[in-house]
């Protein structure tokens, strides 16, 4: 969208060539990376490029549309007061390394994202339901679930 | 029993043995409905697991059938002490989308109630977290001058609680009569209050023996769990969005970020009291910059409903009344994040639209839900009498938590 690219896109395009998209947005520098990229580039922003603040994961469902989910990891720069975030697309049977390793605080958000949307971490140390009970049935945040209420026929 | 000292009581070294406590959920002194499953050895904390989900509400899938404006009414209900600064960062967060431009006199009233919400959410947090110390009187004190505040917020948006008194677009009405009197009354009051409450728990051995030393979280676990706010500045670093990122002319007011070094409960409490007085200042601030009567929203009718006056005798204000309130308006595709300095830290929205009326995803980074996973860390080998110590001191608020 601007003319100039920020620095941190520039860097990361020169680091991991093809994988890595820039997607236009209004308001802070986007990637979006392949999932069997994910964990490089996680690692590449926290540790080289300095973005050492989790912010959030959250997920979203473009149900009917392939590949079904869109991941959005937010992260931090204290020292620049910068922000990115980098997606990734995943399938329904897809699984997803888990970033519980790089920032601890992404455990209760990606426990929600299995939760709310049923996607599936790999090394995550817990994944379980966080706010509906264990035996509740189906992930309500995807767009397949109904919006409940008695049916008036 | 009577014959043994605190030590032998506290340490049973006797056996392995370790005991499952669940503290929680209706429990006075979690603020709401949070369950903590704690592992005991003897008085000592193994593990504390905190256990949510019991104010759970499905916001974030409500949100998906309501139209951009009707989504405001659900963020006041996530952090329910603090409803105008989670109004705040949505609207804005809509209004970038949007890109359009909101009147000056609009913003600074937004700043105006964001800090007055503040002080209110400060006021019930000390209150309670003094309380759960087990200083009763202050919290009615807290709860009388939250008052004031809360007649404030009546007297412009018609409600205490849930107010949703901005809009996408500015404000929902403009000031009533009187407000600006009402304003001075209260920072003349306010000082005085809070001097009171200073000499109240400043010095005061039940305030530094309970939160000095306790529940340590430095700076290295806040970027790991992404902790915000007062809880995020008691470690030294003076991180407030109000002043790295500023939205409505933050940067045209005078006030400092208070910081401690200590990384404690203790640190936490005062950076949180030294806010007050900042936030006090704004006010005062703010008040000499806004005129009683003005604009308050913006003059684009495919965003703001128009006034009263021209529905009645204007056909064109009469279509974009019914269209506004019946279908919405679409906001253009894509996706944004806004985040403001609620008193609790980066609350912040993060909305995807799909170009039409209503957003796609609505979620919702609030920020106790954050703040409350390093529970397990700083209540790790402490005292079950800190557990509630912790909980009051990274003030959480369970409708923030559970969404």
């Amino acid at each position: 969208m601007s003319v100039e690219m920020p620095e941190v896109l520039t860097r990361l395009t020169e680091q991991f060539g093809e994988a890595v998209q820039v997607v236009p947005t209004v308001d802070q520098p986007t990637v979006t990376v392949p999932v069997e990229q994910l964990g490089a580039v996680a690692d590449y922003v926290k540790n080289t490029l300095g973005y050492v603040m989790f912010n959030d994961v959250l997920a979203a469902d473009w149900f009917p549309s392939r590949p079904r989910f869109e991941l959005v990891y937010q992260v931090y720069h204290p020292e620049l007061n910068q922000r990115m975030r980098f997606k990734c697309y995943v399938s329904e049977d897809q699984h997803v390394p888990s970033m519980v390793g790089l920032w601890a605080g992404a455990n209760w958000p990606e426990r929600e994202a299995f939760d709310l949307f049923g996607i599936v971490f790999d090394g995550h140390p817990n994944l379980t339901r966080i706010y509906l009970p264990d035996d509740w049935e189906g992930h309500p945040l995807r767009k397949d679930y109904p919006t409940g209420g008695n049916r008036i026929d | 029993m009577a014959s043994q000292n605190f030590e032998d009581i506290v340490e049973t070294p006797t056996t392995d043995e370790t005991m499952v406590i669940n503290l929680g959920p209706q429990h006075p002194s979690t603020h709401g409905v949070l369950r903590v499953r704690l592992v005991l050895d003897g008085e000592r904390v193994v593990q504390a697991e905190p256990v949510i989900g019991y104010l759970h509400t499905g916001f974030e899938k409500t949100a998906e059938t309501l139209t951009y404006q009707q989504c405001n009414t659900i963020t006041d209900r996530l952090d329910y002490l603090a409803p105008m600064t989670n109004n705040l960062a949505y609207v804005l967060a809509v209004e970038k989308m949007l890109d359009i431009e909101v009147p000056k006199r609009a913003q600074y009233i937004r700043v105006l109630f964001s800090e007055l919400t503040r002080l209110a959410s400060h006021l019930v947090w000390l209150g309670t977290h003094v309380m759960d110390l087990g200083a009763m009187s202050l919290f009615f004190y807290c709860m009388r001058e939250r008052e004031i505040i809360l007649d404030l917020i009546e007297a412009a948006s018609g409600v205490r609680m849930n107010p949703s008194y901005f809009r996408v677009g500015g404000l929902a009405y403009d000031l009533p009569d009187g407000f600006h009197q009402k304003v001075q009354d209260f920072t003349k009051d306010f000082p005085r209050w809070l001097k009171m409450y200073r000499n109240l728990v400043d010095g005061n051995p039940l305030i530094n023996e309970r939160l000095q030393g306790i529940s340590m979280m430095d700076r290295e676990t806040c970027y790991q769990y992404g902790v915000t706010g007062p809880n995020l500045r008691a470690t030294g670093l003076a991180l407030d969005l109000r002043k790295v990122d500023p939205y409505c002319h933050y940067d045209e007011f005078d006030f400092d970020v208070p910081t401690r070094t200590e990384c404690d409960a203790y640190a936490r409490f005062w950076v949180r009291f030294e806010e007050m007085y900042e936030s006090l200042k704004i006010v005062e601030q703010v008040m000499e910059k806004i005129s009683p009567r003005g604009e308050y929203a913006t003059q684009d009718r495919k965003v703001a409903l128009p006034p009263r006056e021209e529905i009645y005798g204007n056909m064109e204000a009469l279509i974009h009344q019914f269209k506004l309130v019946t279908a919405g308006f679409p906001v253009p595709a894509g996706e944004v994040y806004q985040a403001v300095e609620g008193p609790r830290g980066e609350m912040g929205f993060y909305l995807i639209s799909d170009g039409g009326p209503k957003p796609y995803r609505w979620r919702a980074r609030t920020p106790s839900y954050y703040n409350l996973q390093t529970l397990p860390i700083i209540c790790q080998g402490g005292l079950v009498a800190d557990v509630i110590t912790a909980i009051g001191s990274i003030d959480i608020m369970l409708g923030d938590v559970d969404k």
